[in-house]
């Protein structure tokens, strides 16, 4: 039997390639069409760049504020894209049965994973074209290998991706939305992003030091304002992280 | 096209926690057909159709989709097979046609978007997200996901759970369409009338188990009995109607003037009826036999009791 209606069956799987290419740009629409996300990844990182960078709040140490500013803010918008975001998003696909759907479809699960970190690669190199022009306009002058600094967002992303995909693959949708908020205001505020680390007692340091984003602010400020070489302490606890997050979320992840 | 069977389940047991779902279960798709799978909440029908879609993992049995195994040969089948869920599986914040677009660029050889958006009334809300769309129109667009991919076998899960009886019968238009052109498919339903007017092969299932399966003409003749009425004067002497009718047959007037016989009404039936009306000077006014419907089969089998 040759049928030859509308839907007589032709079925294939379209090639990895343009499926992965597809997926990452579907995500990186809906991410960017979110008004929640946007807050989270644009508006209040360039705000609190703008702000601090312009008033004098905080006491950032010698130099200009910017040269502090700027490498933290970096580090915040990697922890918005890449945790925050994608832990809250991730969480509702889940919940409402999106990652369910897709797993019925020609997509390998691996390369879902593929492009949601394609997504947010893109969307992080959006929000660093944003945030560079920023802080050039308000005086920054960078300095440093920028090849660490690729290094450092790389595996801020590695580790902050791990941690989201953890807490969206385990916890309530619900449950995920606050606890990624809450944590996001916790790091921004105890992670060396606008306030330096000097200013907690020395106790609180050693352990705060530790946090992925504060190993990232770290390492991006060791470069880009003391054009340090490679920050291989700050790569070394970013890595851990990673490898600690991405581990888990592959054993614990739930796709229902 | 090949003889064997699009779908196979044998044996097939899973458990929820201490709770058993699916009982044991045996079902037989043929290729290019439409089957219908009926049964009370919780009789097991989702889990069952889950499983064939490789979502879970049986604890026994052996299930087998279009001869493979759907959590083995994931890969190799997922192109093959278009799934609608009961719910979701959408972005709440994607559009309708873009979604359509999206689920088209994952398969190799996918269906023309725009006529399908067409076809299922969709076109005046391609740019609405998920989220805005009615009830309807995300049923709509979650059937046509499930088939933009041109594949050989469609699950749908309640695919007119919900929707108007316009939506309801261009849905039903869709799937008589699918099995003409040579596509296998396999609906749950709740609605009896739904699984008489698609399906050749009915499946109910109950207490985990499928209790009953055939065409719907077969399993409404088998069985169950059958319902003869006539209006004539009233007080007729049904004694000697009870006489000349099947030993296991009923004769009763509910109504003055209204009689209503049970029993296997054939024609042989029919034509004592008459004759028996003949000898007592009685014209039968409004003579109709009632067929089993397939909801009274259903009960039948199933039960009258309200299920969680």
């Amino acid at each position: 039997m040759t049928a030859t209606g509308t839907f007589a069956p032709k079925p294939g799987a379209a090639p990895l390639g343009r499926m992965i290419r597809a997926q990452a740009a579907l995500e990186t629409r809906m991410l960017l069409r979110n008004g929640e996300q946007l807050l989270l990844t644009v508006i209040i990182p360039s705000l609190l760049l703008l702000l601090f960078g312009t008033v004098d709040i905080v006491d950032t140490g010698e130099g200009k504020a910017v040269d502090f500013l700027a490498p933290g803010v970096l580090a915040l918008a990697v922890l918005s894209t890449a945790f925050t975001g994608q832990a809250i998003a991730t969480g509702f696909e889940r919940r409402y049965g999106v990652l369910k759907r897709l797993g019925a479809s020609p997509l390998p699960r691996w390369a879902l994973m593929t492009a949601k970190t394609c997504s947010v690669l893109v969307t992080e190199v959006l929000q660093v074209t944003l945030l560079t022009a920023i802080a050039f306009a308000l005086g920054w002058s960078p300095h440093g290998n920028p090849l660490a600094v690729l290094l450092l967002l790389l595996l801020g992303t590695a580790a902050f991706s791990g941690l989201g995909l953890l807490m969206a693959g385990t916890l309530r949708a619900e449950a995920t939305l606050a606890a990624a908020n809450l944590v996001f205001l916790l790091l921004l505020v105890g992670g060396g992003v606008i306030v330096p680390l000097e200013k907690f007692p020395d106790a609180a340091q050693s352990v705060l030091a530790l946090l992925p984003i504060a190993a990232l602010s770290d390492g991006l400020r060791d470069v880009l304002r003391d054009g340090a070489g490679m920050p291989w302490a700050d790569l070394g606890v970013l890595a851990a992280w990673a490898v600690l997050g991405l581990g888990a979320a592959g054993r614990f992840f739930r796709w229902e | 096209m090949h003889e064997e069977p699009a779908v196979e389940v044998h044996g097939l047991v899973k458990r929820y926690g201490s709770k058993t779902a699916v009982d044991g279960l045996d079902l037989t798709v043929a290729t290019g057909g439409v089957t219908a799978v009926l049964g009370p909440n919780g009789a097991g029908k989702t889990t069952t159709i889950e499983t064939c879609e490789g979502y879970r993992r049986p604890d026994a049995g052996t299930v087998r989709v279009l001869g493979l195994d759907p959590v083995a040969d994931s890969a190799a089948l997922r192109p093959r097979v278009g799934v609608m869920l009961q719910s979701g599986g959408i972005y709440a914040g994607a559009r309708a046609e873009e979604m359509l677009r999206h689920t088209a660029s994952l398969h190799a050889h996918p269906l023309d978007v725009d006529a399908l958006i067409e076809r299922l009334g969709l076109g005046d809300c391609g740019r609405t997200t998920y989220r805005r769309l009615s009830g309807g129109q995300q049923q709509r667009l979650s059937l046509a996901m499930a088939v933009v991919g041109r594949p050989e076998l469609v699950f749908l899960d309640e695919p007119t759970a919900g929707l108007d009886p316009q939506a309801r019968h261009a849905t039903w238009a869709l799937v008589r369409e699918l099995r003409t052109d040579g596509v296998t498919v396999v609906l749950t339903t709740h609605y009896m009338d739904e699984a008489e007017q698609l399906a050749d092969d009915v499946a109910i299932v109950d207490g985990g188990k499928v209790v009953a399966q055939d065409s719907p003409e077969k399993l409404c003749r088998g069985g169950a009995e059958n319902t003869l009425r006539f209006s004539g004067r009233p007080g007729l002497d049904l004694a000697s109607l009870l006489k000349a009718l099947p030993a296991d047959s009923a004769a009763v007037e509910p109504t003055p003037g209204t009689y209503r016989v049970n029993g296997r009404v054939d024609p042989q039936l029919l034509a004592t009826v008459t004759a028996w009306c003949a000898q007592h000077g009685v014209m039968p006014d409004r003579i109709t036999v009632e067929r089993h419907t397939l909801e009274d089969v259903f009960l039948e089998l199933t039960g009258k009791e309200l299920r969680g």
